[in-house]
């Protein structure tokens, strides 16, 4: 079984609390849960919708249709009632609807009525809605009463009680004029609680997870997530979180934490990591660690501040000027952002060099419902040279050369080894130099020594599917769910399978896996991309010269939804 | 026991004649009179000719970018606050590319000292126009003279209340009291800020040692640094007189004394990893 609700309305009607207070209802009666948000850039008014499915089984994507429509106002039912499904109901208050809507599939429910009779303010129009909704699922209410509160800023007991009389009364009212719309059984499925988790709470208890003890940013949507997230944990995890004045402020404080001796971190969407570029490659040559969350948004310039695209590959992986070591990871879901972020962290300091974390809008506010993450699987070494082991040394040089291209990284203070770096070219001490054969000895230290190591570091890619397939999907980052979905769907019908990249740069080797020949041997090859140009199938061409049969790509700012996507695909098939 | 040799580093790259050589040797100074041991205080500097002066002597150094010493220095800070931080940067680094960062790093009042080789010009470049340039002098790219209004950093920092605002004087005679300048500069819990007049014998023939000492004066005893109104009066005082010495300070708290996790130990001390997430996941359930 699956459902989908979507509900719609203005900015300010109240639709977060709505759509997040039943994501958790579904997910703690046991469903598995997919949540994704589509909102404009303003903060009252326009129109946004907030759509939930929820089933017995693992969901990775967004669906284009919907069983049950939730109307806050009349634009909504204009809007959206073309995608419901056949039996589906549109449940809605003709006070804010601007009158009685004729039709079978209309439930009409006088919520704003309901909250004025019981003397409660007019947001608990909210809580009233989600009575309804309960009501006509067939769903008991009283678990509402422990989820509200996480939802309000004013958590009294009074306000709780308020907010479910005022549900109840709906729920009552509903039961009373519709019948059980369809019969969803309350579910007992995952044995262990599951969690409801989006991109960037992933991002962020990875960093936790990690020991990122310094987070700078200046707020910019969709970024702002991670640090919200951070900043709510900082005091119990000893963590710093500076909004900087600017977002080059805040990759050159997370470079002066990293060299004081902490693990440190920023986050920014493309338009901020432009004004990151001269600080990413001050990181390159100080071979300072600093982790970067760079969460996209469609662009140029402001482009589509709220909404989603894969449209900055090539700015994260060209940027900066200048020739040094970067690593860049793109996961696809909550999982993998946390364990790819846990490794990102390890990579930085390892190698003592930038990492990237990318992520989008669409991976940044979905829900995803997951099992708990396993601490056991995280890398938790420490790479610094501090305390009694540096007060040991005869002598300390930043930019020692050794065989790995990798010098010992010591804390500043913790011995009387003085800690050199610098923007200009170097020597081992870390004193400006202008002679080439030391230019020469640094270059290879810090770039290409280090390169050929890190390669050994990233994973293959992911391949779901047939031995020997007809066509083979490929795509990366945040795509990950639509694209595992829609293979399954086709593969009843078609020998396909799917190659999914979430370990972007440097371009995983073949040893353990040799996906290229498995991309040669396919007769059809499709690239995925939430975006314009093609910019993974451009670097895959640039790695492997393996060149994809056919390009799909989707650039007005919304995220591929399951149905289309198999239709586009099927095209191709 | 610390000496002036103990700070010795590379061998200087300026122009025979700088006003570095005197901030430099002044510096040194003040390290042996606070018996700051090298490896106990970092100082960060951006790019230009006195952004080298770290490399000049005996410390832990991040020699960053152009206008970006303050976010850098405040990066260490919040990392181990048991760590002293000098900032040096010039008056086109911190008052021209890193503006913005100097305003709200008087702002955060993080306890960093800030330095400022102020000669009037880019002498790096070579002799364009800089923030403090005076309006009418002629350059090679403003040959009709510089439009602009020169900026006054010291009434810009008293008028954001900055907790501790200082101008010193680079020529000889000026020294003695820079050194002290810089030394209480260091000892205050809090953003100081010091504007250090200095020459450029290359590219500034007009503001020379020479044209400074006919002018720098020392602020009068019985002056009183607590008196914001006054300070800012004395700011704008520039011409044929040019007063020297601290023009301002409060003892607003700093940044760092008002994070709640630095109370106990610098994050660099704290510790590094927690192996139990179990409470983090559970609230996401």
């Amino acid at each position: 079984m699956e459902y989908s609700i979507r509900i719609g309305g203005e900015a300010g009607q109240g639709l977060q609390l709505i759509g997040g207070v039943l994501a958790k209802y579904f997910v703690r009666a046991g469903f598995y849960v997919f949540s994704h948000q589509d909102y404009m850039s303003r903060v009252r008014g326009g129109h946004n919708f907030y759509q939930i499915t929820f089933a017995d089984r693992l969901l990775e994507s967004v669906r284009d249709t919907y069983d049950l429509l939730v109307a806050l106002d009349l634009p909504t039912i204009a809007l959206h009632r073309h995608q419901l499904n056949n039996q589906g109901h549109i449940l809605y208050d003709q006070a804010s609807c601007g009158g009685k809507q004729e039709g079978e599939e209309f439930l009409d429910i006088p919520l704003a009525l309901l909250v004025e009779e019981l003397n409660a303010p007019r947001v608990m129009v909210s809580s009233a809605s989600i009575g309804a909704v309960l009501a006509v699922l067939d769903l008991p209410l009283a678990p509402f009463q422990g989820i509200i509160g996480d939802f309000i800023s004013k958590k009294t007991e009074e306000i709780v009680a308020s907010n479910y009389a005022v549900a109840n009364a709906a729920f009552v009212y509903a039961r009373a004029h519709y019948d059980t719309i369809p019969s969803v059984p309350v579910a007992t499925l995952a044995d262990a609680p599951l969690m409801l988790i989006n991109g960037s709470q992933a991002i962020g208890l990875g960093a936790l997870a990690s020991g990122c003890k310094f987070y700078a940013a200046y707020p910019m949507t969709p970024a702002t997530g991670i640090m919200n997230y951070i900043a709510g944990k900082a005091a119990k995890y000893g963590i710093v979180v500076e909004q900087a004045e600017d977002e080059i402020s805040a990759i050159n404080m997370a470079l002066g934490a990293s060299y004081a001796g902490v693990r440190a971190m920023t986050g920014t969407s493309g338009g901020g990591f432009a004004l990151m570029t001269e600080g990413l490659s001050l990181a390159g040559i100080t071979e300072t660690p600093v982790v970067i969350a760079e969460v996209q948004r469609p662009g140029p310039a402001t482009g589509l501040p709220t909404r989603t695209e894969q449209s900055d590959l090539l700015f994260v992986l060209h940027g900066g000027h200048g020739e040094f070591p970067r690593v860049i990871f793109a996961p696809g879901t909550p999982e993998q952002a946390f364990y790819l972020t846990n490794k990102a962290f390890h990579l930085a300091e390892k190698y003592q060099i930038p990492v990237f974390i990318q992520s989008d809008q669409y991976l940044a506010d979905c829900q995803w419902s997951l099992a708990d993450f396993d601490s056991r699987l995280l890398y938790q070494e420490d790479f610094r040279l501090r305390g009694e082991l540096l007060v040991g040394l005869e002598s300390y040089q930043r930019y020692a050369y050794t065989e790995s291209g990798i010098s010992p990284l010591a804390i500043p203070g913790d011995s009387e080894h003085l800690v050199v770096v610098d923007s200009d070219e170097h020597d081992e001490d870390g004193h400006i130099i202008e002679d080439a054969p030391t230019r020469n000895l640094m270059v290879e230290k810090r770039l290409f020594k280090k390169m050929a190591l890190l390669r050994e570091e990233i994973s293959p890619p992911l391949y779901y599917g047939e031995h020997n397939p007809q066509a083979i999907v490929v795509g990366y980052g945040s795509t990950f769910g639509v694209l595992k979905e829609a293979v399954e769907h086709l593969a009843g019908e078609f020998k396909i399978g799917l190659l999914y990249f979430s370990e972007i740069y440097p371009f995983p080797l073949l040893e353990q896996f040799d996906y290229v020949a498995l991309l040669k041997e396919a007769p059809v090859t499709i690239c995925v991309e939430n975006n314009a140009t093609s910019q993974f199938a451009r670097v895959l061409h640039g790695e492997t010269n393996h060149r994809c049969t056919y390009l799909i790509n989707k650039y007005d700012g919304r995220p591929f939804t399951l149905q289309t996507l198999i239709g586009e695909i099927h095209a191709y098939l | 026991m610390l000496t002036f040799d103990d700070y010795k580093g590379q061998q200087p790259s300026w122009c025979p004649g700088c006003g570095n050589f005197a901030i430099l040797n002044t510096l040194k100074k003040v390290f042996v009179d606070l018996a700051m041991q090298p490896h106990q205080f970092t100082i960060v500097s951006g790019i230009g000719q006195g952004a080298k002066l770290p490399h000049y002597t005996k410390c832990n150094t991040f020699n960053g970018l152009h206008g970006r010493t303050l976010p850098v220095a405040t990066g260490i800070r919040l990392a181990n606050n048991h760590m002293t931080v000098l900032a040096l940067a010039g008056d086109g680094d911190c008052y021209g590319e890193g503006g913005n960062h100097l305003i709200h790093a008087i702002r955060r009042n993080i306890n960093v000292t800030l330095l400022v080789h102020n000669n009037q010009v880019y002498g790096l470049t070579k002799g364009q126009a800089s923030p403090t340039t005076p309006q009418g002098r002629v350059t090679k790219i403003q040959p009709s003279g510089s439009l602009s209004e020169p900026l006054n950093p010291l009434a810009m920092a008293i008028s954001l209340n900055c907790s501790f605002v200082a101008r010193g004087f680079a020529g000889a005679s000026g020294l003695p009291f820079l050194q002290e300048i810089i030394k209480e500069a260091i000892r205050h819990e809090g953003f100081a800020m010091v504007d250090i007049l200095q020459n450029c014998v290359t590219f500034n023939k007009v503001n020379t040692f020479h044209w400074y000492k006919e002018r720098a004066y020392e602020l009068e005893a019985g002056y009183d640094p607590t008196d914001r109104v006054e300070a800012f009066r004395r700011s704008l005082e520039w011409g044929e007189r040019i007063p020297t010495g601290i023009f301002y300070r409060n003892d607003r708290p700093s940044y760092e004394q008002g994070l709640t996790v630095l109370k106990e130990d610098p994050l660099v001390k704290q510790a590094l990893f927690r192996k139990d997430m179990s409470a983090e996941l559970a609230q996401l359930h």
